[in-house]
C-alpha cells in the first residue's frame, strides 16, 4: 500500500492540518508517513498545499510526479493540481466553493459541500474534517478509532471541547459519501 | 520514547538537546526557524542558554566564545546566513574549537529563494572563510538519520576539536517523518576540555587562550600542517557513505540528502524495467568517500551525479572517478524539486547528460 | 643593615611578556590599570579577557588570565557567548575605536542593550593605529590621517561618533564613564572608574564600559608629551570626560 496525497486550498482552510492528521495516523497505525508543506510567504493568506505519503513500505522519494489522491479545498487549487493526478486516482473537491462539475477522464471525481456541512454544525472551521470524513469513507485508509486519537492529540487539552464537533463533521462527511453511493477503494 | 512524527527542524533541535547542547546562539532565517523556536522554549526551561543574536555574524562569534569556554554549543542558519558566518567559522576551525553548525539550504545565489536546494555544497566543503581549514560535513537523508547525526556530531566535534556542519536542504527541515530519539550512538572516549578558557582557577599555573593569530610564518605553517594531519585522521576514521543496490550495476548514481531519496525511488523504477542501477550515497561530504568509487564495476556504462544545484559535488565525483568512467550530471536548482521520473529519464538518456 | 621594603612591584595581573606598544602610547598605562583592578578585586583567576583586532590584538599575551582573541569587531559577541555559559566568571573586552565604534558597533550596542554583565574597556585614540594611521570613526573634524590627508571633512565622512553618549540612552547599561590618563589626576580617576566597572560586574549589575581617551603619538606625528597635550586640548573638548550612566549611584 502506498498513497501519494496532495492537499491544497486557501491558507486558513485547515489544509496543513488535514495532511498532518494523515501522517500522524500512519505513525499511530505503525506504518510510514511523510508530510511536507509548501512554505514561506505564499502560505500567508494565499494558497497553501502539502504533500503526504502514507505507505506500509519504507518511504524513499518525498516528491512524486502524480498524486494518487487530490483533496482540493478551493478552485485555484483544483486547477493547479487536477492534471497531476495519476490514472485511477481520486479527486475530492469542496463543492461548497467549486460549483462546476468536475470531470477528469480515468479519475474518480467527488464533490463534498464541506463548508455547508460545517455551517450546519455551527462551526465553519470543521469544514476540513467534513472533507476528512468523505476522504476516509472513500479510501478507508484509517479507522475511526485512529482518527479520533489523532484529532484528540491535535486539539490538546485547551480545545478538547471541540472534539465532538470535529468528529460530527467527520461522520457527516462519511454519511454524505454513503448517501451519494460512490465507492472508490 | 518510541517513534514520533516530527518536523525535521524540530528533530534537529530535540536531537541537539539529547546530544547535550549547553547553548544555542542564532538569528532567524527561513527555512530553519523551527530550530531556534523549539530550542528557545526547551533550552531556557532547562536552565540552558538560548540567545537570539543581533545578526548571524554575532551569532557565530557567540558560538566561538562559548566553544572556547568549553560549552557544547551550536548555531543553525540557512544559505545567506551561513555566508555571513564564514569569517567566524574560519576562526573557530583555526582555534580548534568544537561546535555544531546546522545549515538548512535554500536556493541561491544572493537572497535567492526559500525553497529546498543543495547549492551550498561548495560553501560547506570548500568554505567561504579564509585559509586552509575544513569542517566535518554530514548530509543525512531522513529525519531519523538527521537526529542520529546531530546527537553524535557533538562528540565528533569534541573528539577532533573541530566544527561539525550538518547540511540538509529545506525539505528535510520542513517535512515531517517518524523518528526515534533513543537510538544509541557510538561511544567515544572524550578527553577533558583542559584547554577551555574558564578561568585559571580551574587550571592553576596555566593560562588558556583561544586564538587564531600566528604572526610568525613558521609557526603558522606548522599549525597548518597540524590541521592537515588532523583532517587526514578524520578522513581515515569518519568517512561515511552507503552503497545501494550495488549488484553489478550498469549505471551508478551519486547523490546525497533529499536527492538520494528521490534517486532511491528512481532506481526501483529502473530495476523494474530491467535497468540495473546502483547508488553511492555520500553521508560525509567532508571527508568525501572517494574509496567507494573503486567498487564501481569496470564495465559500468557511467556515473550520474544528481544534485539540487547546477553541479557542485560534481567536482568531487570527477576527482574520485579519476577519469575511469563517463560522468553525467543531473541538477535542478532554485528550489525546484525533481520527481523520480526525471532521474529515470536521465539514466535512460545518459549520453545527453555526459559532462564534457 | 636596613630592611628592604617593597614600595612598588609590577602587578601580577600582567605577564612578563614585554608590551608591544609604541613609546608614548597609553595602552601600557591602561593595561596596568585593568590588571591592577583584577588583582585588587581578587578576580584574576576567574577572568577571561577578549583581545580585539588593532594595536591591542596581542593583549591576550599580556593579561595574566585566560583569554580569547576575537575577529575584528566581534569582541562583545564573543564575550556574550562566554558570559552566558560561565555567568559566574568575569569577562571583559579590550577594544580600540576602529574595532568597537566602526566594524563592531552593532555587537557593542546589542551587548549593551541586552545588559550583558561584561566590562568593555574602550580605548579611543581617534585613529587606526595598527594599520598605519587611517581615519577612524572617532577622528576629529579636520584631523589629518592617511585617508583624510586634507583633514577630516565632516560633510563627506561624518563627524566623530560618540559611543558613551549613545550607549547612555540604553536602559540596561549599568555604568558608563569616559576618562583619560593624560595627567596624574585623571589617571587616578581612570583607575577608580575601571575598578568600579569590574566591581559592578562582580555584583552582576549589568553592562559597563569605560572609554579611555588615549594617544597615538606615532600616527598623530607628535612627541609623547605633545600627544598628551593634544588629548587635553583637542580630544577632550570633543569627547568630554565624565560619568554618563551609573545605575549604582541612581539606586543609592
Amino acid at each position: 500500500m502506498n498513497s501519494n496525497i496532495k492537499v491544497a486550498g486557501f491558507g486558513g482552510q485547515g489544509v496543513m492540518m488535514f495532511g498532518q492528521v494523515l501522517a500522524y495516523a500512519a505513525i499511530y497505525d505503525e506504518i510510514n508517513g511523510l508530510w511536507f508543506p509548501s512554505y514561506g510567504p505564499e502560505t500567508r493568506g494565499g494558497t497553501a498545499n502539502c504533500s503526504v505519503i502514507v505507505s506500509d513500505k519504507q518511504i524513499n522519494s518525498p516528491t512524486f510526479k502524480d498524486a494518487n489522491h487530490l483533496v482540493a479545498f478551493n478552485f485555484p487549487s483544483l486547477e493547479k493540481f487536477r492534471e497531476k493526478v495519476s490514472e485511477e486516482g481520486l479527486i475530492l473537491y469542496n463543492s461548497s466553493l467549486i460549483k462546476d462539475d468536475v470531470n477528469e477522464e480515468g479519475r474518480v471525481c467527488v464533490g463534498v459541500p464541506a463548508n455547508d456541512i460545517a455551517t450546519e454544525l455551527g462551526n465553519e472551521k470543521v469544514a476540513n474534517m467534513a472533507m476528512m470524513g468523505a476522504y476516509l469513507e472513500l479510501t478507508h485508509l484509517f479507522s475511526d478509532k485512529t482518527i479520533e486519537a489523532i484529532i484528540k492529540k491535535f486539539l490538546g487539552e485547551r480545545k478538547a471541547h471541540l472534539l465532538d464537533v470535529n468528529m460530527q463533521a467527520i461522520q457527516k462527511g462519511k454519511d454524505f459519501i454513503k448517501d451519494l453511493g460512490v465507492t472508490y477503494a | 520514547m518510541a517513534k514520533v512524527l516530527m518536523k525535521g527542524n524540530e528533530a534537529i533541535a530535540l536531537a541537539a538537546i539529547k546530544g547535550g547542547v549547553d547553548a544555542f546562539y542564532g538569528y532567524p532565517i527561513t527555512p530553519q526557524n523551527e530550530v531556534p523556536e523549539y530550542l528557545s522554549k526547551h533550552l531556557l526551561a532547562n536552565g540552558k542558554v538560548f540567545l537570539q543574536s543581533e545578526s548571524e555574524v554575532s551569532a557565530i562569534n557567540m558560538v566561538y566564545g562559548a566553544a572556547g569556554a568549553g560549552a557544547r554549543v551550536m548555531t543553525s542558519s540557512s544559505s545567506p546566513g551561513i555566508a555571513l558566518k564564514q569569517e567566524g567559522i574560519s576562526y573557530i576551525a583555526a582555534a580548534e574549537l568544537p561546535c555544531l553548525i546546522v545549515s538548512v539550504m535554500r536556493g541561491g545565489p544572493g537572497l535567492g529563494g526559500i525553497q529546498p536546494s543543495q547549492a551550498d555544497y561548495y560553501q560547506a566543503t570548500r568554505g567561504g572563510g579564509n585559509g586552509d581549514y575544513s569542517l566535518i560535513v554530514y548530509a543525512p537523508e531522513t529525519i531519523q538519520e538527521v537526529a542520529d547525526t546531530i546527537k553524535e556530531s557533538f562528540d565528533i566535534a569534541d573528539y577532533y576539536r573541530n566544527p561539525v556542519m550538518v547540511l540538509v536542504d529545506g525539505l528535510i527541515g520542513q517535512m515531517m517523518e517518524s523518528v526515534d530519539f533513543d537510538k544509541p550512538i557510538k561511544e567515544r572516549f572524550l578527553p577533558e576540555k583542559d584547554w577551555a578558557t574558564n578561568g585559571t582557577a580551574n587550571h592553576p599555573g596555566r593560562r588558556n587562550v583561544a586564538n587564531s593569530l600566528q604572526i610568525d610564518p613558521n609557526a603558522l605553517e606548522q599549525h597548518n600542517i597540524h590541521l592537515q594531519e588532523k583532517y587526514n585522521l578524520i578522513k581515515k576514521n569518519e568517512t561515511r557513505y552507503e552503497m545501494i543496490n550495488f549488484d553489478d550495476p550498469e549505471y551508478v548514481i551519486v547523490a546525497y540528502g533529499t536527492m538520494a531519496r528521490i534517486c532511491r525511488s528512481a532506481i526501483e523504477m529502473l530495476n523494474k524495467e530491467g535497468i540495473k542501477v546502483g547508488m553511492i550515497r555520500p553521508i560525509s561530504l567532508f571527508p568525501y568517500p572517494e574509496k567507494a568509487f573503486d567498487e564501481i564495476p569496470k564495465n559500468a556504462k557511467g556515473i550520474l551525479c544528481a544534485e539540487l544545484s547546477m553541479g557542485q559535488m560534481l567536482d568531487d565525483v570527477l576527482i574520485a572517478n579519476n577519469g575511469r568512467h563517463k560522468v553525467g550530471f543531473f541538477g535542478r536548482s532554485g528550489g525546484m524539486l525533481p520527481d523520480p521520473e526525471e532521474i529515470v529519464d536521465a539514466i535512460k538518456n545518459f549520453s545527453e547528460r555526459v559532462v564534457k | 643593615m636596613a630592611e628592604t621594603t617593597v614600595k612598588y612591584e609590577k602587578t601580577k595581573g600582567l605577564t612578563d611578556k614585554p608590551l608591544s606598544y609604541c613609546p608614548g602610547c597609553t595602552h601600557g598605562i591602561i593595561h596596568k590599570l585593568v590588571a591592577e583592578a583584577l588583582v585588587d578585586l581578587d578576580i584574576l583567576d576567574k577572568t577571561i579577557a577578549i583581545a580585539s583586532v588593532g594595536c591591542s590584538v596581542f593583549s591576550y599575551e599580556f593579561f595574566n588570565c585566560d583569554a580569547q582573541q576575537a575577529p575584528h569587531g566581534r569582541a562583545c559577541a564573543e564575550a556574550t557567548g562566554i558570559k552566558r555559559v560561565l555567568p559566574d566568571n568575569i569577562v571583559f573586552t579590550y577594544q580600540g575605536d576602529g574595532d568597537l565604534a566602526s566594524i563592531g558597533i552593532a555587537e557593542t550596542i546589542h551587548a549593551a542593550n541586552r545588559g550583558e554583565n561584561i566590562t568593555v574597556i574602550f580605548v579611543n585614540n581617534a585613529i587606526y593605529g595598527m594599520t598605519g594611521g587611517q581615519m577612524a570613526p572617532t577622528s576629529l573634524p579636520g584631523q589629518k590621517t592617511t585617508t583624510s590627508q586634507n583633514g577630516r571633512d565632516t560633510d563627506w565622512t561624518g563627524g566623530p561618533i560618540k559611543i558613551s553618549e549613545m550607549l547612555a540612552t540604553i536602559d540596561s547599561v549599568a555604568y558608563l564613564e569616559r576618562v583619560s590618563v593624560h595627567d596624574p589626576k585623571n589617571y587616578l580617576k581612570a583607575k577608580k572608574a575601571i575598578k568600579k566597572a569590574f566591581q559592578y560586574q562582580k555584583e552582576k549589575r549589568g553592562f559597563s564600559m569605560i572609554e579611555i581617551v588615549s594617544t597615538c603619538p606615532v600616527n598623530w606625528g607628535m612627541k609623547p608629551v605633545d600627544a598628551m597635550n593634544w588629548v587635553k586640548e583637542e580630544m577632550i573638548p570633543v569627547f568630554p570626560l565624565g560619568v554618563f550612566k551609573d545605575k549604582g549611584a541612581d539606586n543609592e
